[in-house]
């Protein structure tokens, strides 16, 4: 179970109450994303026009971020593999294989124009909002009312 | 130091650090890193509709919830606390470019003059907003992932289908840029 020793002494003492999400275990991903959105702001890359520049080919940056990021991540991920690392709640880090779908081709196509229209991914959609821009808000809500229309609609898209 | 904080990052920072979200989020609780998914669980959790697609229990991936929750305030807490309000220098090239469209604000991190509640409901806000909104959520859902999920979780972790929808993300990009912008401008 996640986290020390305390839980298990509480759970002896009461040894029926189901283990719950702490909040010690939520504050965790909420620092996590902190740092993240932090870093989305510094970096520029929630900037719409930082995204001109790299589908205009004017500016290294975005490419030197994203190339960057994923060098890190690859050398984390294989460091991981190779080392049989666990996370802090003691379970073997396992990632899921991604399958191939026409999806990636479709989907993929579609979000580039919305990317290169709103200036954001996902995640910078939400570091938009936290910036102080509330018209993006908007932005994610109409986001949101995408995923639903794929949801809805997603038999009858060629996957 | 702290005046290195206050000014824009480079790549060079920024990226690596980008990166080691993956590393620290498999090591906090085995989890992926992607950003996209947490507009399902939000679908999920507010208008399921008895929609296939929308019937799990996202409780279980509340964690990313809250990671998003992350993200608006460290986007808040830079923005207020953490900047000199100055931005990097653009390529004139761009600025010029853009200019020539009728682009004509290059303060902080949006164009003033499309993102703001008026344009909202011109055609121009409608654009920009609604439907570049609307293609970002459909498309990364479609996609099964987005920049986060795909481009920097999935490459790596060496996956190709990840390079496939990579390469179609930017390529989405330029067709808008240089053959979407010129159409669309037009139009105002």
């Amino acid at each position: 179970m996640q986290f020390t020793i305390e839980k298990e002494i509480e759970s002896n003492k009461s040894p029926k109450v189901e283990p719950k999400i702490t909040s010690d275990s939520n504050l965790k991903y909420l620092l996590a994303g902190a740092i993240f959105g932090i870093v989305l702001i510094k970096s520029e890359v929630v900037s719409w026009f930082r995204i001109q520049e790299m589908f205009r080919l004017q500016s290294f940056h975005m490419y030197g971020v994203i190339g960057s990021a994923v060098l890190t991540g690859a050398i984390s991920v294989w460091l991981i593999k190779k080392f049989k690392v666990k996370s802090f709640d003691g379970t073997l880090i396992q990632i899921a294989p991604k399958s191939f779908s026409k999806g990636q081709i479709f989907g993929g196509l579609s979000f580039g124009l919305g990317w290169a229209l709103t200036g954001a991914c996902p995640g910078p959609i939400y570091a938009q909002i936290g910036a102080g821009f509330g018209v993006t808000f908007v932005t994610l809500l109409s986001a949101l009312a995408g995923v639903w229309v794929y949801g809805r609609f997603k038999d009858k898209l060629p996957h | 130091m702290w005046e290195l904080i206050l000014k824009p990052w480079p790549w060079y920072v920024a990226g690596p650090l980008i990166g080691l979200m993956v590393p620290l989020l498999l090591l906090l609780g085995n989890k992926p890193f992607g950003i996209s998914s947490s507009m399902r669980h939000i679908c999920a959790a507010v208008m399921p509709a008895k929609i296939p697609f929308f019937q799990y229990d996202w409780r279980k991936e509340f964690w990313l919830l809250i990671f998003v929750g992350g993200v608006i305030l460290g986007a808040f807490v830079a923005t207020q606390y953490l900047s000199d309000h100055t931005t990097a220098h653009l390529n004139p090239q761009t600025i010029t470019d853009l200019k020539a469209l009728g682009v004509n604000q290059f303060d902080g991190m949006l164009p003033a003059n499309i993102f703001n509640f008026s344009s909202l409901l011109s055609l121009k806000g409608l654009v920009f907003i609604v439907l570049g909104g609307f293609l970002v959520g459909f498309g990364t859902r479609y996609a099964g992932g987005c920049t986060s999920g795909h481009s920097i979780m999935g490459l790596s972790n060496l996956q190709w289908p990840s390079l496939i929808a990579t390469i179609c993300f930017m390529l989405g990009g330029f067709l808008m840029v240089h053959i979407g912008y010129p159409l669309i401008f037009k139009l105002f």
